[in-house]
Order: structure tokens, then C-alpha cells, then sequence
């Protein structure tokens, strides 16, 4: 669990793209803790933003993207300033690293994944000859490949989804990062192989305390495995708090819709709640907030002007005008009443003040 | 109660099989028997590599059974059939696929796409008949008849699962096999595609084959459910009753593993692992067996008198 130290502070993130000669503003001023230890998940839809930031911390934007404000301290160092690809490498898979959702391309199917593994621990640490095959044996062990000795030598493709996640795995922590980025990392595999990848992901945090983010869109994996969750919609972090905030006193109306639409939390032989329309068109400036054009009960002032971050507790902050002393209440859709309800019913007013 | 009910198709011991390189067969599924009833939503949940897209694919004829048949209304439509009848099946048994990036031509108007299949079955209509079906087949799906000039890549995934459910549609099919409709999609738009789905069974009486991976969605929309592992169905019941009353261990395994968006929950989740060895094959041979009011398990005789009793203890 956290101890509470931030490891990580970015203060208003802008991240741009130039396409085709038009600028597409995909973070539209993000800012985010991260705390020592912790375990912190970045939901949101596609084309949120969820993986241009996080890609943002590791060096990883396209090409044709860059951070145009803002800043991202780590260790002292501004990750957003960072431009020579050669001081990438002393972050990069050393400090920050990443897991991709798809472990059929994150792996070369020429190399034997004993050399891919390998070769971090000849980058990173120096090792070789006997000393760094001992090393990617320990790693696989440790990452729950039975009989590592033969299996070192063979190649992806004689490797199952689930185990091909579990070498990406290896080859992310062998270098004891200290922060981990998942990036969908279940999303390819099966329920029941899900949940043992989120087990060993866990227990390697336990193991080598890292701290651990995840970007995901589902909401039983945030359920799961995340401290504190972070909502994104449209390029901006929308809502912010320790996972039983998020899930069972929820404020803003973007993160009421997404726990809505899930069938879980529907009734049967009813609609589901959905979500009308698409999220808005990035080239596009955004007025007011970027969730009212969807909606239904967004009051006048969400069209008009941006809403300030509220908090609701500590550690508890939405940006929604619903939580401003003047809005007036606006009862939340069924399906939130009844997660309110498992908590005992908490408080429903606007409380707190403004950030 | 499935006695005055209409079996719209009936699978009856299906095998399919895949040839392979060195001259092996591989049996992808294999003694699969089920009816589905008319109006009714049937899930067939699995992992993937059970073979539940196999089966899909065996019901639209894409890949042909390798034994068994696959009655459509009481008549043989796997193999060789009559042209009469292949024209019927073609139109009333239609196909939703998971990816609306990959099932979609790119180079064809949406127009084309979705009018496709009437233009092989070669029936004959006027262009003005053809555009109307088309401008409603897209209004049904909710989309707009506009759209019909535009090209697939100016759509985003939703709109274009909906394209790909009005070529469904335009058939005016009775029975649907949707293959992970929703999967890939994002999670605003999988409810829109589900209600969707579920308004067009209402007002048209369609019957839906929903193939899956992910149970909390096939609880949602389904009334039953069959389980399926390494090609067998190794459970099959009403979709309330399988919740509650899971019996075989693959089933418990899976419904341990759904994610529930609940952090309390979830922290003290067990999660159950199905080991193929738990069970003692070697004397008692596993058989299809109603364990009682339709609710059926692979078993063998030891096995399905400990799940009957589970079910009177439990209740």
C-alpha cells in the first residue's frame, strides 16, 4: 500500500499531436500524484488520453506528438522536458516500465525469449555469460514459468497468451523498476487466465515494491487490483480518489454514466443506461465540460465554463459544477444509489470547497 | 416448458474438425447437442479455443461439421442441400461478427455493404425497392439513411457494429449468430449496441445465438446459457438457474473469475481453478444428464447424483 511519499507530480500536462498539419490537442491539462508503493488505475475510453499519458512519463509519444506544457517530476527531473532520446534510456525500462495489452507483439518471435529477457540484464546490469542465464532463470521462476531451464530457449509462438504476458511481465521488472505501467495488460486474455496475471502482478509488487499504474476500461480489474482510481474523459482527469470513493460515492456525472452502462449493474429485461453520442472531436476546442454534450442532465453553466477541481474529501477531487454550493442537486442515476447503498449511504450533498 | 416451445435449430452430436499439417485431424468440437427456441436470447460462453466460434461458424455453413447434423426448423441444412433450401438458410440465418474494423469492406460504400446479400441471393428488385430496404434497415439500426454514400473508416467502431447489424437485418433473418458483437468495442458504447440488440429482438421476435467470452454480459442478455470447454458443453441451463446453482467445476471456475466492478468484492475474491484431473473418468463415463427442470451437466452417475443433491440442499 501507499506510504503516502507523491514518487511522481505532473501539473498540467498539455500534450499535442500534429496531424496532416492540424494540431489535436489529446491532454488538455492533466494533473496527477503518484504515491510510493501504491497501486493507481487510469480508466477512461478510448481516445481519452489514458495511454498518451502515461506514454508521455516513458518517452514513448509518436512522433508527431510532444508535450507542449506542463511538467512530470520524477527524481528530480522533469519527465516533460526530457528531448535527447539518449536520457530516455536512464528512464526508460530502468525506472519506468511498461507492460503492453497485446504480449504477441511486445515480443520478437525471431529472438528465443531467454535473449530477450537476457538482454535486459546485460543493458541494465551489466551481467553476462553464466551469471545473466541464472538471472533470466530466476526471472522466469519468478514470474511462474515451470521448468525455466528448457523453456528459456524456446521461442513466443510455442508459448501461451497467458505465458507470453508472463515473460512481457519478466522482461518489464527484471530491471526492479520503480514504477510499473500496465497498459490493458488482461485485455487479450481469458477471465480465468486474467485473473492469475493480476495475482502475479500483485505479488511482484509485494515482492520488489514498485509502484504500480494501471490503464485500463474495465472496471473489474480496477475493482481489483487499484488504491486510488483516476477517470479521464477527453484529455483531462475528471475525477480522482481511493477506489471505495470512486466506486461508491462517485460525483462526477461522466463517471455516473461509465459504472451505469455496465451490465453487472444493470437489471435484467430493462435498458442499460448508455451513453449517447461520442466523446468530442479533439481538433476541436473545448468549452465548458467536455462530458455536457452527453449529458442529458448537464446544467447550463457545463457548456459555458470549465469546472474547477472540488474536493470532496482529502483525497476525494472531482472537476463537475455539480459539487459548486450554488448547483442544484441533481439525483444520481439508480444504479449509483444502489453502490451508495452498499456503503452504508454516505453523504450525498456538495460538500467541500473549491481547489 | 421447452416442450411447446418452437426449436428454431437443434445441434445434434455436431463434431467439426480442422485438418492439420503433418495429417492429423483436430477436433476443435465434438458431441454437441443443444436446441435453441424461438424468441429466446442462448449464450454459449467459453474460453477461447473452447470452439464456440466453430460452432457459429458450422451454423452459417462458413465451416462445414465433420459429423452430426444441424437442423434449422427440423430440416438437415450441414453438408449437401438443396438450392432451394441453401437460399432460405442464407437469408433467415445471419451472422454479427466480433471486429467492425475487420468485418467491414473497405473499399465499398455503405450502401453496398449492407445490400450485399440481397444481391446474392439474386432476387430481383428495383433499385428505388433496394434503396428503401437499405435507408430502413439503417434507420433500424440507428443510423441515418444519409449514411448509405459514406465509406466505413468515417464511421467510429459503434457506428459501424450498427452497419454491420443492419446487414444482418436487411435479410430479415430469424435467427441471429452474434460472435462477440460487443467485445471490441469501448465500454460507453457496448451498452448502446446491447439495447440495441435487445430492441430489435423485441420488435421483430428474432432468436439470438450469443457467443461469448464474457459472462457478466451473456447473464445480462441471455435466458440460457451453455458452457462450453475444449469443445464439449460441459453445462447448459437457464441463465438464473446456472448462477445459481453452477454445478460443473469448469462452470464454477469461470463464474469465479468474472470481475465485478465492486472494490469490497472483489479484495475478497476467491478464485476458483478448474483442474481436468478432479474428475474420475476411468470406470464411469461422463454423460449428458438432466439434473433436473432442464438444467444439464456433463457428468457421470456418481457426479450427477452429488449435483442433484447439491441443488435440493441448496434450495
Amino acid at each position: 500500500m501507499a506510504n503516502g511519499e507523491a514518487i511522481l507530480e505532473a501539473r498540467g500536462l498539455v500534450i499535442k499531436f500534429n496531424l496532416r498539419g492540424r494540431a489535436l490537442t489529446a491532454i488538455r491539462g492533466a494533473s496527477l500524484d503518484l504515491y510510493e508503493g501504491e497501486t493507481l488505475a487510469i480508466v477512461g475510453e478510448s481516445g481519452s488520453g489514458k495511454s498518451v499519458l502515461t506514454k508521455s512519463l516513458i518517452g514513448m509519444l509518436d512522433r508527431n506528438g510532444w508535450v507542449d506544457s506542463g511538467s512530470a517530476m520524477f527524481e528530480g527531473r522533469d519527465l516533460a522536458r526530457i528531448k535527447d532520446e539518449r536520457d530516455w534510456l536512464g528512464v526508460r525500462g530502468k525506472k519506468i516500465s511498461m507492460v503492453f495489452q497485446d504480449p504477441m507483439t511486445a515480443l520478437n518471435p525471431l529472438l528465443t525469449i531467454g535473449a530477450q529477457i537476457r538482454e535486459v540484464f546485460e543493458l541494465h546490469h551489466g551481467l553476462s555469460g553464466k551469471k545473466a542465464d541464472y538471472a533470466v532463470i530466476e526471472m522466469l521462476e519468478r514470474v511462474g514459468i515451470d521448468n525455466p531451464e528448457e523453456r528459456r530457449r524456446q521461442y513466443p509462438h510455442e508459448f501461451s497468451g497467458g505465458m507470453r504476458q508472463r515473460v512481457v511481465i519478466a522482461i518489464a521488472v527484471a530491471c526492479k523498476p520503480r514504477i510499473l505501467i500496465c497498459d490493458e495488460p488482461t485485455t487479450a486474455l481469458d477471465v480465468t487466465i486474467q485473473a492469475q496475471i493480476l495475482g502475479l502482478i500483485k505479488a511482484l509488487q509485494r515482492d520488489l515494491s514498485f509502484t504500480t499504474v494501471y490503464i485500463t476500461h474495465d472496471l473489474g480489474v480496477v475493482a481489483n487490483v487499484a488504491d486510488r482510481v483516476a477517470v479521464m474523459y477527453a484529455g483531462r482527469i475528471v475525477e480522482t480518489g481511493l477506489a471505495e470513493e470512486v466506486f461508491y460515492d462517485s460525483r462526477h456525472p461522466y463517471t455516473w454514466a461509465l459504472l451505469s452502462s455496465l451490465p453487472q449493474l444493470g437489471v435484467k429485461g430493462k435498458p442499460l443506461y448508455s451513453i449517447s453520442g461520442t466523446p468530442p472531436n479533439l481538433f476541436n476546442e473545448i468549452r465548458g465540460d467536455a462530458f455536457a454534450p452527453r449529458n442529458p442532465k448537464a446544467l447550463k453553466v457545463d457548456f459555458v465554463a470549465e469546472p474547477p477541481e472540488f474536493a470532496v474529501s482529502p483525497t476525494h477531487r472531482a472537476s463537475t459544477w455539480l459539487l459548486d454550493p450554488r448547483a442544484p442537486r441533481i439525483e444520481p442515476p439508480p444504479a449509483i444509489l444502489a453502490m451508495r447503498a452498499k456503503l452504508g449511504g454516505s453523504s450525498t450533498g456538495a460538500a467541500g470547497g473549491r481547489l | 416448458m421447452s416442450g411447446e416451445r418452437e426449436t428454431v435449430l437443434e445441434l445434434r452430436d455436431l463434431e467439426v474438425s480442422f485438418k492439420l499439417k503433418g495429417g492429423g485431424v483436430f477436433k476443435a468440437v465434438r458431441g454437441v447437442s443443444f436446441s435453441i427456441y424461438k424468441g429466446e436470447t442462448f449464450g454459449l460462453v467459453g474460453e477461447s479455443g473452447s470452439g464456440k466460434t466453430s460452432i457459429g461458424r458450422a451454423i452459417v455453413r462458413i465451416n462445414g461439421a465433420s459429423s452430426g447434423s444441424i437442423l434449422y426448423k427440423g430440416r438437415e441444412i450441414s453438408g449437401r442441400i438443396p438450392k432451394e433450401l441453401d437460399r432460405e438458410v442464407v437469408r433467415k440465418i445471419q451472422m454479427i461478427f466480433q471486429d467492425p474494423m475487420a468485418s467491414l469492406n473497405e473499399r465499398a460504400k455503405v450502401d453496398y455493404i449492407v445490400s450485399e446479400g440481397l444481391y446474392n441471393i439474386g432476387v430481383k428488385r428495383t433499385e428505388e425497392e433496394r434503396r428503401a430496404m437499405v435507408a430502413k434497415a439503417l434507420l433500424e439500426v440507428g443510423l441515418l439513411p444519409e449514411f448509405a454514400s459514406r465509406f466505413p473508416h468515417e464511421f467510429s467502431g459503434g457506428q459501424r457494429q450498427r452497419i454491420g447489424i443492419a446487414r444482418a437485418l436487411i435479410m430479415e433473418p430469424e435467427l441471429v449468430v452474434a460472435d462477440e458483437p460487443i467485445s471490441a468495442l469501448d465500454v460507453s458504447i457496448r451498452a448502446q449496441v446491447l439495447n440495441l440488440l435487445s430492441a430489435i429482438q423485441r420488435a421483430k421476435g428474432l432468436t439470438y445465438l450469443f457467443i461469448a467470452h464474457d459472462l457478466s454480459v451473456v447473464r445480462f442478455i441471455t435466458d440460457r446459457i451453455a458452457v462450453i470447454n475444449k469443445g464439449e458443453i460441459v453445462e447448459l441451463a437457464e441463465t438464473e438457474e446456472l448462477f445459481r446453482n453452477p454445478l460443473h467445476p469448469y462452470t464454477r471456475a469461470l463464474i469465479s473469475a468474472i470481475p465485478q466492478p465492486d472494490p469490497l468484492v472483489e479484495r475478497k475474491k476467491v478464485v476458483t481453478v478448474y483442474d481436468p484431473k478432479c474428475h474420475d473418468y476411468s470406470t464411469d463415463k461422463p454423460a449428458w444428464t438432466d439434473v433436473g427442470g432442464g438444467h444439464f451437466v456433463l457428468a457421470n452417475a456418481k457426479e450427477a447424483d452429488a449435483y442433484r443433491e447439491r441443488i435440493a440442499s441448496g434450495r
